[in-house]
């Protein structure tokens, strides 16, 4: 019975957040299209980087491919927007399947190094490739879509996202993925394929984040590679999780909003001021919530039912 | 001939930054990602000495070393040590000191923005010398021979005294180095602070010959750890050849087919390194 109630009141709140361009427009709604992305990423960054401790930086390169495989199909070949956005995240989890490969079998500190400079990396030579064999500089992703379509379409991805952790939780995958977080060693002597585990997960992240770097591409109109290749992206991905808390799935939700709704008013009041703020969000949630906003709440609730 | 000399140049500068880095990584243990920032810090130091005070560079590497010496002791005391006791295990530590370090690198970058937001743009013993049947720029040969200097001295001084047998007892194994009375917290710290120091003099150096802003330190932090990753961690003489190989490598992508690849050239290096010596170019473990 139980069951049924909560089955029901999700699907009441998802019925209401799906009708909410219905009643915001503007401002409000760019800003509810920015928090559904971000849900989107640190969610299902989460689901990797949480129970096995890899910090991955790399969403800004997935992002990235994702806007700009979106923009050059469009502009340079003629394809359309939905044969581009369905190609990228096939292309983008091929990618984190070779760089998993590589990277995740070592120790994690080589795979935070790896990820940090790639979203760097491969802007530089796309626009290498870009400015000697491609030519157009400009790429153009017009379409019809308007803002509230993207929302939609960033809200069935975030579904499509949480339903996955909710199947991966009851999975066998899942189970061994939590061993794997606790003592990688146990996970290896009980017969878990430790790096195959961690590359078919990091490979979903890879998926999701250029879906939704596709879907968010008609935002940007007019796209260059300096500004889908977001290093920022990714810095704030990782925050916006942390602060949310990585044990649940909801979690990294309730880092997302504040954090969002934080950042817009710093980069608009105190755009100089951005790089500070990042700086002092991780040391915060390093010093004072290394759980996350989750465990905080996890902590008081222990502490008031003795 | 041109690519090779400026190649090495270059690579003198890298060896000492990454040096400083291997210092903090393989000794205290810290994986620390604000090390281009430190890096910066010396660089926009020598800039404003120079266009502020006429102060030459060099001269001013002498107050740099004891100011990164003490802020990075301040850091690892304050910041860092805290993270080492928390740590119920190395993963944790890490993650924590990745993740800590980040902070650091945004906050100080946070800093440099406010103080100048444009680049360091000064000229220093910028005029012509031949050297081996080429022309290069008297600050590079400078600063790679002052790197040369530097880097000699750290070495000697780690192999042939007592207080740098400390420092690679604690690097080897931390543990055994408490168990023969070496007191470890100290040295871990002192490492940390001596790394500071000497990456601080390398952006000193390098701020002679490359534009730098508030901004480009995390393009030499992550040369520096391809770098100590490449040469094996702990390793100063495999860092050395590592740093010479990154910049011949980068200094021949980028003469020969475009400037804007010298990252990828080190990228490809990095894949290079994890596939097949992961642990590192002399190291016989494993990863």
């Amino acid at each position: 019975m139980p069951d049924i109630l909560r089955g029901g009141a999700i699907l009441l709140a998802v019925l209401a957040v799906a009708a909410l361009p219905l009643l915001a427009d503007g401002y409000w709604l760019s800003i509810a299209v920015t928090i559904m992305m971000y849900t989107a990423l640190s969610t299902s960054w989460a689901l990797f980087s949480g129970p096995t401790h890899y910090i991955a930086l790399s969403t800004g390169a997935f992002y990235g491919i994702g806007g700009y495989l979106v923009a050059t199909g469009m502009s340079d070949f003629g394809t359309s927007f939905w044969t581009m956005m369905a190609i990228a995240p096939f292309v983008a989890a091929l990618l984190a399947g070779a760089i998993g490969i590589a990277t995740l079998r070592l120790s994690g500190v080589y795979f935070v190094i790896f990820t940090l400079g790639l979203a760097e990396m491969i802007r530089n030579l796309v626009s290498w490739v870009q400015n000697n064999f491609l030519g157009s500089k400009g790429l153009y992703v017009l379409t019809e879509l308007e803002e509230r379509h993207i929302y939609w379409m960033l809200l069935a991805v975030t579904l499509a996202v949480f339903l996955f952790g909710w199947r991966l939780g009851r999975s066998r995958m899942g189970f061994a993925l939590r061993i794997l977080g606790n003592d990688e060693e146990v996970a290896r002597h009980v017969g878990i394929d430790t790096a195959r585990t961690k590359v078919l997960l990091f490979m979903t992240t890879g998926f999701f984040a250029a879906l939704v770097g596709a879907i968010v591409a008609p935002r940007y109109y007019y796209i260059e590679p300096n500004v889908v290749f977001s290093p920022e992206l990714s810095f704030l991905v990782v925050i916006m999780a942390l602060l949310g808390g990585t044990r649940r799935l909801y979690g990294p939700l309730l880092g997302v909003i504040p954090f969002t709704l934080l950042w817009e008013v710093v980069s608009a009041s105190f755009p100089s001021a951005t790089t500070m703020v990042l700086g002092l969000a991780f040391l915060l949630i390093v010093y004072l919530i290394p759980d996350g906003v989750t465990g905080l709440i996890g902590k008081l609730r222990k502490r008031s039912v003795p | 001939m041109d690519v090779v000399i400026s190649g090495l140049l270059l690579g003198g500068a890298y060896a000492l930054v990454a040096m400083g880095l291997n210092l903090q990584y393989g000794v205290a243990r810290i994986m620390n990602l604000a090390n281009g920032e430190i890096l910066i810090l010396g660089g926009l130091a020598a800039f404003w000495a120079f266009v502020s005070f006429g102060l030459s560079p060099l001269l001013t590497l002498v107050i740099v070393a004891p100011l990164a010496f003490i802020g990075s002791w301040a850091m690892y005391k304050l910041l860092l040590r805290p993270l080492v006791r928390r740590a119920k295990t190395r993963g944790q530590l890490e993650v924590d000191s990745i993740l800590a370090t980040f902070g650091i690198s945004f906050f100080l970058v946070g800093v440099m923005v406010s103080l100048r937001a444009e680049y360091f743009t000064y000229s220093f013993l910028a005029t012509p010398v031949h050297l081996l049947g080429t022309t290069v720029a008297a600050n590079r040969l400078v600063a790679a021979l002052i790197a040369a200097a530097i880097g000699g001295a750290l070495y000697l001084w780690l192999n042939r005294s007592r207080p740098g047998m400390a420092v690679r007892a604690v690097a080897v194994s931390p543990e055994a180095a408490g168990l023969v009375g070496i007191n470890v917290d100290r040295v871990s710290a002192f490492a940390f602070a001596l790394g500071g120091a000497v990456t601080a003099l390398g952006g000193c150096l390098i701020s002679t010959f490359v534009t730098l802003d508030a901004s480009s330190g995390v393009l030499f932090t992550m040369k520096a750890l391809i770098i100590v990753i490449m040469g094996g961690v702990g390793d100063i003489r495999g860092a050395i050849i590592a740093a010479l190989i990154l910049g011949l490598v980068e200094t021949a992508v980028a003469s020969i087919i475009d400037p804007g690849l010298t990252l990828v050239a080190a990228y490809a290096i990095f894949l290079a390194v994890l596939l097949f010596r992961p642990q590192g170019l002399f190291g016989q473990g494993n990863a």
